[in-house]
């Protein structure tokens, strides 16, 4: 069955719920295991998979879970609509199809010799978590790591633990801020971008890779600009509305690109002029 | 020994700053401490001075009634707390609490505010430094008033 899959892009394969993690009040990380007891489908950091749910319908998200990791996917999801609640309700032992992996991820290997600079916003954080795995599984290979965080509330911070393990690591950074802090909280409080003046970047060794809203990046890759990151050293993680997943419907066009399989991940360079266009 | 002009020098808000204007501001300033837990200061205070964070953290509170306070953000080393010194009523605007005890130069406002009317070259390069801080914290409130997170796509 897998390897029919892999021949047919529209024909997802069958996995299973292993186990699913609540991350805060409504977001959720979900392991699937292949149902045939074969290796999960391999895949690069930043790359997407579209989860088939049996009679509710379609969705892509992003893998969160560690690329070396071959006996499962791993997929951190906020339950905002039917389909997504649908998904993150599912049991241990619960069919899900999952097609794909698909897209062009973040370029680790332009990082190779580098600091890298990781932002995240929100659940914008899960699509990244490969690429740290990926650093951090490779330490020799990169510079310093510096994770910048933003959440909404305390509350919402993601990954606490893995956060705090991270910090710990060589050579590396985390901060992390929150937009509303409530009265006990004793970190950041403050946008994303409010925490560059206390990063130790050298943007002219650096890639930087940052995922979030939409205008969270546009915001983060300005202020980079600012402080002199060049353009073709930022990469963003873009979002439409993903079908076919393979560059056929035309629903995640964007201005001249299928987001599906020209993305997810684009540089800045590329991006600027669009995400500066009114409703695009 | 660190010498108050020196930490002044070194501040990254007046970073690049001539050696006569920093003589000029020294003037102005001192060594301050606030253990964790107090207020430095108090909406609708006399706004006074403002300070060169050196080491800690402090919180930017505002009250509504019937509410907790809430932050609206939290400053740390390397930055600077207050501008309300600079422009009339003078008054405070925010309560700043200190969440960690806090090590800061506090420099006096009025005193400032007249070496810059006697010496405009030193209140220009101090306008400068400002706007350029308001015009970041502007940028980030705004990102911040978007509630960018709660929709929750991705």
């Amino acid at each position: 069955m897998a390897a029919v899959a892999q021949l047919d892009p529209m024909l997802p394969r069958p996995y299973s719920v292993a186990q699913v993690a609540k991350e805060n009040a409504d977001t959720f990380t979900l392991m699937l295991q292949p149902s045939d007891g074969a290796a999960a489908d391999s895949f690069a950091p930043g790359q997407f998979s579209m989860l088939w749910i049996f009679g509710v319908g379609e969705l892509p998200i992003s893998i969160s879970g560690n690329p070396v990791d071959r006996d499962r996917l791993v997929y951190t999801v906020r339950s905002v609509g039917q389909a997504t609640s649908s998904l993150v309700s599912r049991g241990v032992g619960d069919a899900v199809g999952v097609r794909g992996p698909f897209g062009r991820g973040w370029p680790a290997q332009q990082a190779e010799g580098r600091d890298v600079v990781v932002v995240a916003g929100g659940i914008g954080l899960a699509p990244l978590r490969p690429l740290i795995y990926e650093v951090l599984h490779h330490r020799d290979k990169y510079g310093r790591l510096v994770l910048l965080y933003g959440a909404r509330s305390p509350r919402d911070v993601l990954f606490r633990k893995e956060l705090a393990g991270w910090a710990r690591q060589h050579d590396t950074q985390v901060l992390v801020t929150v937009d509303y802090g409530g009265l006990s909280w004793r970190g950041h409080v403050g946008v994303v971008t409010t925490l560059f003046k206390h990063a130790r970047l050298e943007p002219a060794r650096s890639v930087a890779f940052a995922c979030g809203p939409e205008i969270m990046m546009r915001f983060v890759a300005r202020d980079l600009g600012t402080r002199g990151f060049a353009r073709e050293n930022i990469y963003l993680s873009m979002e439409r509305n993903m079908k076919c997943a393979v560059g056929f419907c035309g629903h995640c066009q964007y201005g001249p690109h299928f987001i599906c399989k020209d993305g997810p991940v684009f540089s800045y360079e590329r991006m600027r002029s669009l995400l500066e266009k009114y409703e695009l | 020994m660190e010498t108050l002009e020196r930490i002044i020098a070194e501040h990254p808000f007046f970073a690049g700053l001539e050696s006569y204007y920093t003589n000029l501001l020294t003037g102005c300033a001192s060594n301050v401490r606030f253990d964790a837990g107090t207020y430095i200061f108090k909406e609708g205070e006399e706004a006074n001075e403002f300070y060169l964070i050196r080491a800690g953290k402090v919180a930017l509170e505002i009250f509504a009634p019937q509410r907790k306070p809430i932050m609206l953000g939290t400053l740390s080393d390397g930055e600077i707390l207050g501008w309300s010194w600079l422009l009339p009523p003078y008054l405070w605007r925010f309560h700043a609490h200190a969440l960690q005890p806090v090590r800061a130069i506090a420099l006096d406002g009025k005193c400032l505010r007249n070496k810059c009317e006697q010496n405009h070259d030193l209140g220009y390069e101090v306008m400068k430094r400002f706007a350029h801080i308001m015009e970041q914290r502007l940028d980030a409130t705004r990102l911040q008033l978007l509630d960018i997170y709660a929709d929750g796509k991705h």
